[in-house]
């Protein structure tokens, strides 16, 4: 029997809800809409009296004063009158259903049995006159993601039923394929394995005289995949380079990444750096106890297809990472980067199996937001980028910190370990993801791939964290690791890549059955983790985890013969050498090549009103106030914050980074930032590189940290890098993160790379443009010194640090007037990093009241921001900005984005002591706070060039993003 | 003189407690984290300990409605329990998450564990984080004094964080005057002045702008803000600008409480 329960707010109650889907469909230019309703639909399946059932409705499911409920026979069936459409939105089968579990445990707490499954839909009524096109429209653009949900028809049994799994072991015949077979299994199979690759796994199951399983052959995808393996950042590159002038390079590259990224740590060997590239987090020291370790990962191609789900699994994914370093980190704090397309382009334009980019951006935040709230992580830094290129691949960038005891920090698995698995259950959810993002996306993506993309359960992952943390603090396992992209494969196999292992796949528990020995193995479902586990420990172990009703299961050991073995009901489905596995990748070289294009320099005279270009640049999506995002992820949670992502005289101004202390009772502290700026890289991404790095640094010196123990983390989201000209703007990049990372001293820690990130349309594939994202962690000994950007006080002297040049390719500012230019933004690392260390010490020495760095949209943007925030106006010089430029021009001043430059406040008291402290930095002393709420600003001749009022400023700055 | 002893009760979804427990330890607490399957296995009772704290979180992710899962499952299966410890007046605070426990489980405004009161979505329809100025007790609008323990000598106006998604207070008419009547408004959302206003002051619409309110004999206060977020300076989020360094304005909310078992039990 299936049990439809309906639950609505009641009529005459308001129901926000209610009223955001009224603005979303008025938003989509749909106004004939009169009325919506929605309910939520609970279908329970199971056998109950009535009474009970009764029960159930009032003492669980509906609010007494806000809510009332409904039990109906047949609800798939109403029938729809003139003018009101009825649908129900239902989860497809096998898609997670985060519900199912609490609705489980609440109606058994009630004391009834009976209840056997429970799947939950939504309920929509719409009202008014609308044309089918209309409703198609409503329901496409808004209430229906065909990747994860449907229309439930007549029939409500299917959302449970999943067929019984009968064992049959299939072979794939490899040893009889030529090159076009090969390729065809690749492709058939979701393996997205290429020719050399195909060609190799033949070759060594010609060796050992058979023909592999489906099951091999899908263990060797996903180990081989990009995702696990990055074999074109690992891989052999031949690198060609020509410059404008005709200069060119040819160099050979035989590991990118080791001989850019790594190589910087390697060399500058700092002694606090505690464990680099090896676990799945990069470590640092943070005090005597403990270690500090940060992760970012990206969920891209997840996030275009299902922004809920992908955002949500890409946040619940990275803190898996630091969970999985050494035996375990607490995660303490989360970070996020997005780059969307515009929120107001036009329906008409997207391409076909595109979702909007506001409803990407919805999404995604609503997906970040609840999974990060609800493990209780606080969200504390990040930033958004939108630009039309990424319309059909947005960028999810996800991160977590975790705090981990110095003694936990390593990890060893011991052969005769036993292999536990931990946390959620097993599900047909995430099949092919790792394999899937080496994809390009296509029209078709969102059907085929559909299983690739898996929503989160975050308290499964709550109760899992809040247990293991337990389990590691008495010692009880050798090794951890999670499971991600490739599941149990890439988790056992990279665990038991030196000693072997064997696992009996029938012990895995599953949501439901039906799931084919492949498809346990390969699954990603989420809130999973992987202990090695000592005999003697396993009993005190589970029963740790069973105490708070989190599942755990041996499902087999560790071995010592160097083979990966498979059984399913003791049946050998996978017999592997490790060494083929994780070292039998074929030596591919990849051609790279980077030509310099050279860019139109706009010409134009100095517009006449730069006010309203002031208030124009605030107002673009890049610059303006991220607050309605911010607001949503809690931000304080743990209680550690110190310096939050809003501050200011009214709580809202853009802080430059994120200052939390881990440790409540202690002063030491961390400060987190980031640095993104895809616009330079279209001109050249070696200077990206730099930008991204001395933007990320700069925020760090900007609220009181200094470069002494500063690490930062790569993450490269390119294009297909099979293409020369994608790998060639890639191995530039990373030159230039070699060379400022090292001239200013800081070591990557970590990194990570997606690869593929194009959108295929007929014949033409678009590619976003290179992106790279740099974060920075560093420590800072004693918080109470740290400052923000907001204005203090009257009569305070301003100055600017830095010099500024002519550099305005790629800025804000031509981007407004329509051009991208060629003057893209240098770094001079040494010069850079002897200003950023001199005004450290300032601060440090409470010399600096407030500091704001100079990014997109320049010296004009810093000032309107430190003024509105500080709620005080400012009385500014332009003639007195350090400048090389030759024809002076006061747009050029004012918003050029040269990089190293900082605007301070500080107390006419202090003048000289400050002055003193930054001799040797070019240094201008540009104006005073003044008392009014003006911002007014005299140009190189001396006549006025700027006069707002500071609530004109952050209007222009706040209105683009209320949504 | 013996420390008062504090359970911090948690269970799946649970995520403040550490930081409540930390609060309740700086004011010279014992505390003890406890998942509320120990109690129900009787590997431990709620009666071994003086305070109870509910903190903030997602208990069951909040899944059907906020704290209702965890509401039930006091009301249902530590029932008898909980009676006990009210009994012998013993001091009860629920934030946030907490106090959407008690409330649905019909421990606050009243006993009886008859839900009166509820808790829900805010009018933005969405979770915000965000600081709050509160009105407290003795300085309430409200006809009659109010008699909570946990908040005696606070000053006019406290500042405190609120971070939720189901926030707004509702009630029937009578019962808000009922409310008002026995003196359990205990805090309102105003603006910096101390007046009423709208959003985001009152940052989710609640009726009459309660933040929270404690039951009739003033031992059990629930409250949506979070006074474990702001018992230090650094944790303001001007403290830069303002610089009254010091101690935080939910510290003394702990410190009540804590001094009332010293006095009392």
């Amino acid at each position: 029997m299936i049990y439809s329960i309906e639950v609505k707010i009641k009529e005459d109650f308001f129901d926000s809800h209610r009223e955001g889907l009224k603005r979303d469909i008025l938003d989509l230019g749909i106004s004939s809409v009169q009325a919506v309703e929605v309910a939520q639909i609970y279908f329970l399946k199971g056998e109950v009296s009535e009474k009970d059932l009764k029960k159930i409705c009032i003492n669980l499911l509906t609010d007494p004063l806000t809510q009332e409920f409904k039990i109906s026979a047949s609800l798939s069936q109403q029938a729809c009158s003139a003018g009101e459409f009825i649908f129900v939105v239902a989860y497809n089968p096998g898609v997670m259903d985060p519900w199912e579990e609490s609705t489980l445990k609440g109606i058994r707490d009630l004391g009834i049995e009976g209840i056997e499954a429970i799947r939950t839909a939504k309920k929509y009524v719409l009202k008014g006159i609308l044309t089918q096109k209309e409703l198609n429209f409503i329901l496409d653009k808004l209430l229906v993601n065909k990747t994860v949900q449907h229309i439930l028809a007549k029939d409500t049994d299917f959302i449970f039923g999943n067929p019984e799994y009968k064992f049959k072991l299939i072979t794939v015949d490899i040893l009889s394929a030529d090159k076009k077979k090969l390729r065809e299994i690749s492709l058939q199979g979701q393996l997205f394995l290429n020719d050399a690759e195909m060609f190799q796994i033949k070759k060594y199951f010609e060796k050992i005289r058979r023909n592999p399983t489906d099951c091999e052959l899908e263990t060797i995808a996903q180990t081989w995949s990009e995702h696990c393996k990055h074999k074109t950042l690992r891989g052999r590159i031949e690198y060609r380079e020509v410059t404008s002038n005709q200069r060119r390079l040819v160099k050979k590259i035989n590991n990118l990444l080791k001989e850019t990224i790594m190589k910087v740590t390697e060399e500058l060997h700092k002694p606090w750096c505690v464990s680099v590239f090896k676990d799945n987090s990069g470590v640092i020291r943070f005090d005597e106890d403990y270690n500090i370790c940060f992760k970012v990962e990206t969920h891209n191609h997840p996030s275009a297809l299902e922004p809920y789900g992908g955002a949500n699994t890409g946040i619940g994914g990275v803190i898996r990472d630091p969970l999985g370093t050494g035996l375990g980190a607490k995660p303490i704090a989360n970070t996020d980067v997005f780059c969307f397309g515009p929120p107001d382009y036009p329906y008409g334009k997207l391409p076909p199996g595109t979702l909007h980019p506001k409803r990407i951006m919805k999404g995604v935040v609503a997906g970040v937001r609840d999974y990060g709230n609800k493990m209780g992580i606080p969200t504390v830094n990040g930033a958004v980028i939108f630009d039309e290129c990424y319309i059909g691949n947005p960028l999810v960038y996800c991160g977590t910190i975790g705090l981990i005891p110095k003694d936990k920090s390593f990890k060893k698995v011991v052969p005769g370990d036993l292999i536990v698995l931990v946390g959620g259950r097993t599900g047909r959810d995430g099949i092919h993801g790792a394999t899937f993002s080496s994809a390009e996306l296509t029209v078709e993506s969102e059907k085929i791939s559909a299983s690739a993309v898996q929503m989160g359960n975050p308290i499964t992952e709550k109760k899992m964290v809040d247990t293991l943390l337990k389990a590691r603090d008495l010692g009880l396992y050798h090794a951890i690791t999670d499971c991600g992209g490739g599941g149990l494969s890439s988790a056992v196999g990279e665990m038991g890549e030196n000693c072997g292992a064997r696992v009996d796949l029938d012990k895995v528990p599953l949501k439901y059955k039906g799931l084919s020995y492949t498809e346990i193995w390969i699954s990603e479902a989420q809130e999973r983790m992987i202990l090695a586990v000592p005999e003697k420990n396993l009993d005190r172990l589970l029963e740790i985890f069973e105490q708070e009703n989190v599942e755990a299961s041996v499902i087999g050991e560790f071995t010592n013969d160097k083979h990966l073995r498979l059984f399913y009901t003791g049946n050998l489905v996978c017999d592997l050498e490790m060494e083929f596995l994780h070292h039998g990748l074929p030596d591919i070289v990849r051609k790279a090549v980077w030509e310099k294009k050279k860019f139109p320099e706009p010409r134009f005279p100095c517009p006449e009103d730069l006010n309203n270009i002031l208030l124009k640049i605030l107002s673009s999506y890049n610059v303006c106030s991220k607050e309605w995002i911010i607001r949503q992820y809690d931000h304080e949670v743990q209680g550690g914050s110190v310096i939050k992502p809003l501050v200011g005289i009214n709580n809202d101004g853009p802080s430059d980074a994120a200052v939390i202390r881990p440790r409540l009772d202690s002063p030491k502290g961390i400060v987190i930032s980031c640095g993104i700026n895809p616009k330079y890289g279209e001109i050249d991404p070696y200077w990206m590189a730099g930008s991204c790095i001395d933007e990320a640094l700069r925020q760090i010196i900007a609220v009181g940290g200094s470069l002494k123990e500063v690490a930062i983390l790569d993450n490269f989201c390119w294009g297909n890098t099979n293409k020369p000209d994608r790998l060639g703007s890639l191995v530039r990049c990373a030159f230039g993160c070699y060379t400022m990372a090292k001239d200013y001293g800081v070591p990557f820690i970590s990194g990570k790379d997606s690869l593929n990130n194009e959108y295929k349309i007929g014949k033409k594939s678009i590619s976003i443009p290179g992106t790279l994202l740099i974060s920075a962690i560093g420590i800072i000994e004693d918080v109470s010194h740290c400052i923000t950007l907001d204005l203090k006080n009257p009569k305070n002297l301003i100055y600017i640090v830095g010099e500024t040049f002519p550099e305005l390719g790629g800025s804000e500012y031509y981007h407004l007037l329509g051009y991208l230019g060629n003057s893209v933004p240098q770094v001079n690392p040494k010069k850079g990093r002897r200003l950023m260390e001199a005004l450290s010490r300032a601060i440090n020495k409470g010399l600096v009241l407030s500091c704001h760095d100079c990014s997109e949209g320049g010296i004009g943007v810093t000032l309107a921001e430190m003024a509105f925030s500080g709620g005080w106006g400012m009385e500014i010089f332009l003639g007195e900005v350090p400048y090389k430029i030759k024809n002076l021009r006061n747009d050029f001043i004012l918003f050029s984005e040269s990089n190293t430059r900082f605007i301070v406040e500080v107390e006419r008291k202090k003048k000289k002591e400050f002055e003193k402290e930054l001799r040797g930095i070019p240094l201008g002393l540009l104006g005073c706070v003044s008392e009014d709420r003006f911002l007014k600003i005299y140009g190189v001749d001396g006549k006025m060039i700027i006069c707002l009022d500071i609530d004109t400023l952050k209007e222009a700055w706040q209105s683009p993003l209320k949504l | 003189m013996r420390k008062p002893k504090v359970i911090v009760l948690r269970t799946a979804g649970t995520n403040c407690d550490g930081e409540t427990a930390f609060a309740f330890e700086r004011v010279g607490a014992r505390t003890e984290l406890v998942h509320i399957n120990q109690i129900i296995r009787k590997e431990k009772s709620l009666l071994e300990y003086d305070i109870l704290a509910i903190p903030g979180g997602f208990t069951y992710g909040d899944d059907i409605s906020a704290g209702k899962i965890l509401a039930n499952e006091l009301k249902y299966i530590l029932r008898e329990e909980l009676e006990s410890f009210l009994r012998e007046k013993r001091p009860i605070i629920g934030i946030c998450n907490g106090f959407q426990v008690l409330v649905k489980a019909g421990i606050l405004p009243g006993n009886g564990f008859k839900q009166k009161v509820t808790l829900t979505y805010n009018d933005s329809g969405k979770f915000e984080d965000r600081w709050v100025y509160l009105r407290t007790p003795e300085h309430q609008s409200t006809s009659a004094p109010v008699k909570c323990i946990w908040t005696k000598n606070l000053p006019e106006i406290i500042e405190l964080p609120v971070a939720h998604g189901e926030g707004k207070f509702v009630a029937d008419k009578e019962v808000i005057e009922e409310l008002k009547k026995n003196g359990q408004i205990v805090f309102q959302y105003v603006d910096r002045e101390g007046n009423l206003a709208g959003y985001p002051y009152n940052p989710n619409g609640s009726l009459e702008s309660i933040a929270g309110i404690c039951d009739e004999t003033g031992l059990i206060l629930g409250l949506m803000p979070h006074p474990e977020r702001h018992i230090d300076y650094l944790q303001h989020p001007r403290w830069v600008r303002e610089r009254h360094f010091g101690k935080g304005d939910g510290l003394k909310i702990f410190r009540n409480g804590v001094e009332y078992v010293k006095k009392n039990l």
